[in-house]
């Protein structure tokens, strides 16, 4: 295992630094000044050019400025942003709300997959089978923004059965509404992984088995067949996990959170270039810790995994 | 000694023809993996519903004024955020344009993009994947610690930094660029696993025996052998495509607001959710129905080409 832990550590970290490198050669490889870009119309004084251009490291040369944001980044200091807020400060009280939200989405997603697909697996072919499969996939096509809008306008603004906007009141109930509609956006892989799981189980030994010394099907179908179907469908939640962390932005944006996402959607919509590299960045390194740490938990669930 | 005869009796030969009897009986129909999914395609419905309605949006796109005459960009203040009125079947926007009209016209966008993107992924993904995985070693190497960088971006921030930066050159190619230059990777993943099954074939080997050169071999045999989950994922994306341009739209770094597109189109709706829900309505309706028709004709092509999805039905 320790070994394991070890192998997979290393091979996160040429991708650690090729990730970082790859967003900070896109921002250095465009055209124009990203200095001047901030000032917008006018043209800044030379002098304070000068000046925020050594701010922000850029008069030196690419490499130079790459190692020092990486020795920052390092070291936990992440810098400020464009108005001149500490990003660590800006993290360490988004984050936690961005979890919270990612937390609820996934176990939602868990849920939905669990029972959605053991249903279809046990009733394969038939009419609920199908129906389930399909809407699943339709729930799946529509653009989160789109079933974020819709879910806004009717059960926030026409029902009036949830907060239209979070805003700072960031708790679990205030966030079921966003949380219900990411799950549903996303729950159609590991339904099928677990309808694909439940079928197959249902024609194996150990279910034969288990109904021949005469269990009845209420103690063969939760024991027997559900719980060998879960390993694929939570190995696939870890991902999504990972995916929502780096995704909320639009979530966040539409439904007012104050996450992380939020940050970037902010920083899009005033464009201020600075802030979203530098939260892009943070993003990206957060989703590759978030899936080492689910492949760890995997390798720690599925013995298996550690010797390939 | 009798003189009685001993009549043996000798069975006449059955001039029966060898190759008929060593014959395995399959039937008269034809079998292949692509003979077989189209046989388990052309009976579902949903094929069909999909492959028309792809065939819609691609009408709209290519020719637009098949469905409409009114002009997208001709636009009344007096109508703004009017619902159905006579000869604006969808009502009006905020800035008084027919909402049908942009719908229709929006089509040729978001189409663009996606095969744009389409293309881009399988320029770069099928030889970083191909090569990788049938030459192996150091080629396999470098190609592939290459693309797990890219793939440990989500592509989507990696299309916003793209996009932001790119504030002063934003059109469809850039888009398509910004999106496909990163989704690639998934792509180059895929195909490696499926040619690294298919290079220890016999089929393979017998092309090296007699003589093929080894690139030859894998233009020739090798990848079209494995182009089968490519295709399915190829048509997911190109949903999966859409639906980032109108995301990347809606944010406001996506196309300029003066081109017309479904995303673009939601983003300004947005404002007057409250009063005029109706024009956000269409173009998401537009958009979603889209990209349902590209996801479902891809999975269905999967699960046809997929004997055990089959089986599992």
């Amino acid at each position: 295992m320790l070994m394991y832990v070890g192998r997979r550590l290393l091979q996160a970290i040429p991708v650690f630094f090729g990730t970082t490198f790859l967003i900070y050669f896109m921002v250095f490889s465009m055209p124009g000044n990203p200095v001047l870009a901030l000032f917008g119309d006018k043209t800044p004084n030379p002098a304070v050019l000068q000046r925020v251009m050594e701010q922000y490291n850029l008069d030196k040369p690419f490499l130079v400025q790459y190692f020092l944001y990486l020795k920052n980044l390092v070291t936990g200091n992440l810098g400020v942003t464009f108005s001149g807020r500490s990003v660590n400060d800006i993290l360490a009280r988004a984050f936690p709300v961005t979890l919270k939200l990612v937390i609820m989405a996934v176990v939602i997603e868990l849920l939905l997959s669990v029972v959605l697909g053991l249903i279809s697996g046990l009733r394969k072919g038939r009419i609920l089978d199908h129906s389930n499969l399909i809407i699943s996939l339709v729930l799946s096509s529509v653009p989160p923004f789109v079933a974020l809008f819709v879910a806004q306008y009717f059960i926030g603004i026409k029902l009036n059965w949830a907060p239209v906007t979070v805003g700072e009141n960031a708790t679990y109930a205030t966030m079921l509404l966003p949380a219900i509609v990411i799950a549903l956006t996303i729950y159609v892989t590991g339904m099928r992984l677990m309808r694909g799981s439940v079928i197959e189980a249902q024609s194996a030994e150990y279910v034969r088995t288990a109904a021949a010394k005469g269990l009845t099907r209420r103690r063969i179908i939760p024991v027997h067949i559900a719980r060998n179907s879960l390993i694929p469908v939570i190995t696939n939640s870890g991902a999504s996990f990972g995916a929502l962390i780096a995704g909320t932005t639009v979530t966040e944006g539409i439904f007012n959170i104050h996450g992380i996402g939020n940050v970037l959607f902010k920083a899009i919509l005033l464009g201020e270039n600075a802030t979203i590299v530098s939260f892009v960045t943070i993003l990206t390194v957060l989703y590759v810790l978030v899936n080492i740490l689910v492949d760890l938990l995997y390798a720690v669930l599925d013995p298996r995994i550690r010797y390939v | 000694m009798s003189d009685r005869k001993i009549e043996h009796y000798v069975a006449p030969v059955d001039p029966a023809d060898e190759i008929e009897v060593d014959r395995v009986k399959l039937g008269d129909r034809r079998s292949n993996l692509w003979i077989d999914a189209w046989r388990d395609l052309r009976v579902r419905p949903l094929f069909y519903i999909s492959l028309g309605l792809v065939a819609l949006v691609s009408l709209a796109a290519v020719w637009p004024s098949l469905f409409t005459g009114v002009d997208p960009r001709y636009c009344d203040l007096g109508l703004s955020n009017k619902g159905p009125t006579a000869g604006h079947l969808l009502g009006s926007t905020f800035q008084g344009c027919d909402v049908y009209s942009r719908v229709v016209h929006g089509a040729s966008t978001s189409l663009s993009v996606g095969i744009f993107v389409v293309i881009i992924t399988a320029v770069i993904g099928l030889p970083m994947g191909a090569l990788a995985a049938y030459y192996g070693g150091w080629v396999d190497s470098v190609l592939s610690r290459v693309g797990d960088i890219f793939f440990a971006i989500p592509y989507f921030l990696a299309a916003v930094v793209v996009m932001s930066v790119m504030s002063q050159h934003r059109n469809v190619l850039v888009i398509a660029f910004a999106i496909g230059g990163f989704a690639w990777a998934s792509l180059a993943r895929i195909l490696r696993a499926e040619v690294l099954q298919v290079k220890n074939l016999e089929y393979v080997m017998a092309s090296e025996a007699v003589g093929r050169s080894r690139f030859a071999t894998l233009m020739r045999h090798v990848l079209p052998n494995s182009l089968t989950p490519v295709i399915v994922y190829l048509t997911i994306a190109l949903g999966a495509a859409i639906t980032a341009e109108a995301t990347l739209s809606f944010l406001g770094i996506g196309l300029p607001s003066h081109t017309m597109s479904w995303g673009n189109d939601i983003s300004q709706a947005q404002t007057s959710i409250r009063v005029a829900p109706m024009a956000l309505f269409w173009p998401s309706l537009a958009l979603t129905i889209t990209v349902l028709a590209f996801i479902m004709l891809g999975e269905l092509i999967r699960d046809a080409l997929d004997p055990k999805a089959r089986a599992q039905r």
